[in-house]
């Protein structure tokens, strides 16, 4: 019995240590190392046959110059700010757009609502890249919004969107609407009519019985909604790099660009702890949420 | 709720749903089109499919996907369920609220840094880069997805159940292969596909612990997408979308019908 449960735990337990936590151990000690033109490309290595005395010059090479170098180049700072003003400025433009999909969902004939739920989940089954990629003939400047705006006279000269951080936000709208929709729908849907009926029996407009009773009782839901699209909004590569141009900045793309084009380990390894020093905050602010939301259910 | 259906509800879904579909709908209208230039209309063909179905590179491309998303996501169910369980029954032991972190951090995870942080392993471990490491990644983020899926369930499930099976004679794993799994069987489905389409879709991840020889399908959509919109890609997102429509569209008509089964069931079984 003892003997089972044993296995039981540590299968996972041991897979994930080794395959999740152990990396981040890695990425720490290389961020923590210098670049160096050798193979692995950065210095020092750890030589465990040295013994301890291997391992106590390995760790008095360690220093934090990525960090510093981090700060001093304008092109991180800027990088992580424009991230930060991206995720936040779409998040917002979600949550216009999700709120009254999700309100018109809970309004919905009963019979509809399971019909309604498939029709935004299944987006979120279909491949992400090609979604992303959907927009790019829509927004180009022969793109099809650009020829129907031509078409019917409101704009002669075609639009620029495409390639430029307008394009980013269309497509974080688009790619994370479903993670926006679905919590407000779940905290509408569950929330009891007969208080709107009061308030409006109160002497409410149908106006103010919504800003005073639905949305403030819907409020967990759209915390949740922002934060499912703010955090993963704010590292975001393949929204930035297909439909945003060279004139986009965000920190996922620096860090991409980091390994893959200047093979800079040490440097992409800092900023990958940076992000994600700057990411347990929502995470973090997330979780409590959730775990209210969840007490407040029992 | 007070239902109340009005105009200003009607416009909002159907904009929404145009905003959503949209884009696809003009992807899937232009994989048809004869023309190289995919923004102008110059009548229907299916040639760029033709084309598709020759190309060599596309082809492998689409069997490695296919073989990483089986394997990982195969194993991934194993060891997600058997996380599931460890949340919600092994009760306390040494590490839980690590473990219980390592199961949600994958998730919330920007896919640059997981990425990048398996890489480093492999080349930490002398693993050589290719179908092995993908799938060893695969396997790791979309565990953390089944686990939470399954843990849900279990969550809601009646534990005395489980309880009464062992009263009863049965050994901890018969009470889990005859109580617990049929119970749980939907939420382990359910996590499967997910991990599975997880699998299939993954670039970020993919692109940074692949080697050289080894290429999955969305780096190689990627790839071709970043030149531009090409009538080819079009058409294998086609293919694509329709699968992924199949799909859930009969799965979710499987799952009606088991729950009216369920219902009836449960009728019967008053009734006696």
């Amino acid at each position: 019995m003892n003997l089972r449960r044993l296995f039981l735990i540590l299968t996972p337990y041991a897979w994930l240590l080794l395959f999740f936590l152990i990396p981040f151990v890695i990425v720490l000690k290389i961020a923590l190392s210098d670049y160096a033109i050798s193979i692995p490309p950065y210095t020092p290595t750890l030589d465990l046959s040295a013994g301890w005395e291997g391992l106590k010059s390995f760790l008095s090479e360690l220093d934090g110059e990525n960090f510093s170098f981090l700060a001093s180049d304008a092109l991180y700072y800027t990088a992580y700010l424009s991230s930060l003003k991206i995720a936040l400025i779409s998040t917002v433009l979600t949550l216009l757009v999700g709120y009254p999909i999700a309100y018109g969902m809970a309004q919905a004939p009963e019979e509809w609502r399971p019909t309604l739920m498939m029709l935004v989940i299944l987006p979120f089954w279909t491949s992400f890249l090609i979604r992303v990629y959907s927009w790019i003939g829509i927004l180009a400047n022969e793109g099809f919004l650009n020829q129907f705006l031509m078409w019917t006279g409101i704009i002669s000269e075609p639009l620029a969107i495409m390639n430029t951080q307008r394009a980013v936000y269309v497509g974080i709208v688009y790619s994370y609407l479903p993670f926006m929709i679905l919590p407000i729908y779940a905290a509408l849907e569950k929330l009891d009519g007969s208080l709107i009926e009061a308030a409006e029996d109160l002497g409410c407009s149908k106006a103010s019985a919504f800003w005073l009773v639905t949305f403030p009782l819907s409020i967990p839901g759209v915390i949740a909604g922002c934060f499912l699209v703010f955090i993963p909004a704010l590292g975001e590569f393949v929204i930035p790099s297909l439909l945003g141009g060279s004139d986009t900045l965000m920190i996922g793309k620096v860090l991409y660009e980091e390994f893959f084009s200047n093979r800079d380990w040490p440097v992409a390894s800092a900023v990958a702890v940076v992000l994600l020093l700057i990411l347990i905050v929502p995470i973090v602010l997330f979780q409590r949420n959730e775990q209210k939301q969840r007490e407040a259910n029992q | 709720m007070n239902r109340r259906f009005s105009w200003f509800n009607a416009t909002s879904l159907t904009l929404g749903f145009a905003f959503l579909y949209l884009p696809m709908l003009i992807l899937v209208i232009y994989s048809f089109n004869a023309s190289k230039l995919v923004t102008v209309w110059a009548g229907f063909s299916t040639k760029w499919y033709g084309e598709l179905l020759t190309n060599e590179a596309f082809l492998s491309a689409a069997w490695v996907t296919l073989k990483v998303a089986v394997i990982s996501s195969t194993v991934a169910t194993v060891l997600g369920t058997m996380a599931a369980y460890v949340l919600v029954r092994a009760g306390r032991f040494t590490g839980r609220t690590l473990f219980s972190g390592m199961i949600y951090a994958p998730i919330v995870m920007p896919e640059v840094i997981t990425g990048l942080a398996m890489l480093l392993l492999f080349i930490s471990l002398g693993l050589d880069r290719g179908v092995t490491t993908i799938i060893l990644a695969h396997i790791t983020f979309t565990m953390c997805f089944v686990s939470v899926v399954v843990s849900s369930r279990l969550v809601t499930f009646d534990k005395s159940l489980e309880e009464a099976a062992l009263d009863l004679g049965c050994t901890p794993f018969d009470a889990f292969k005859s109580v617990t799994l049929p119970i749980i069987a939907p939420a382990v489905v359910s996590g499967w596909l997910l991990a599975f389409t997880l699998s299939l879709d993954d670039l970020v991840i993919s692109q940074f612990v692949a080697g050289p020889s080894s290429t999955t399908l969305p780096m190689k959509i990627f790839s071709a997408v970043r030149l531009g919109v090409s009538p080819e890609i079009n058409a294998l997102s086609t293919i694509l979308i329709s699968i992924v429509t199949v799909g859930v569209i009969s799965a979710s008509l499987i799952s009606k019908r088991n729950i009216a089964r369920q219902r009836a069931d449960e009728q019967k079984a008053l009734q006696l």
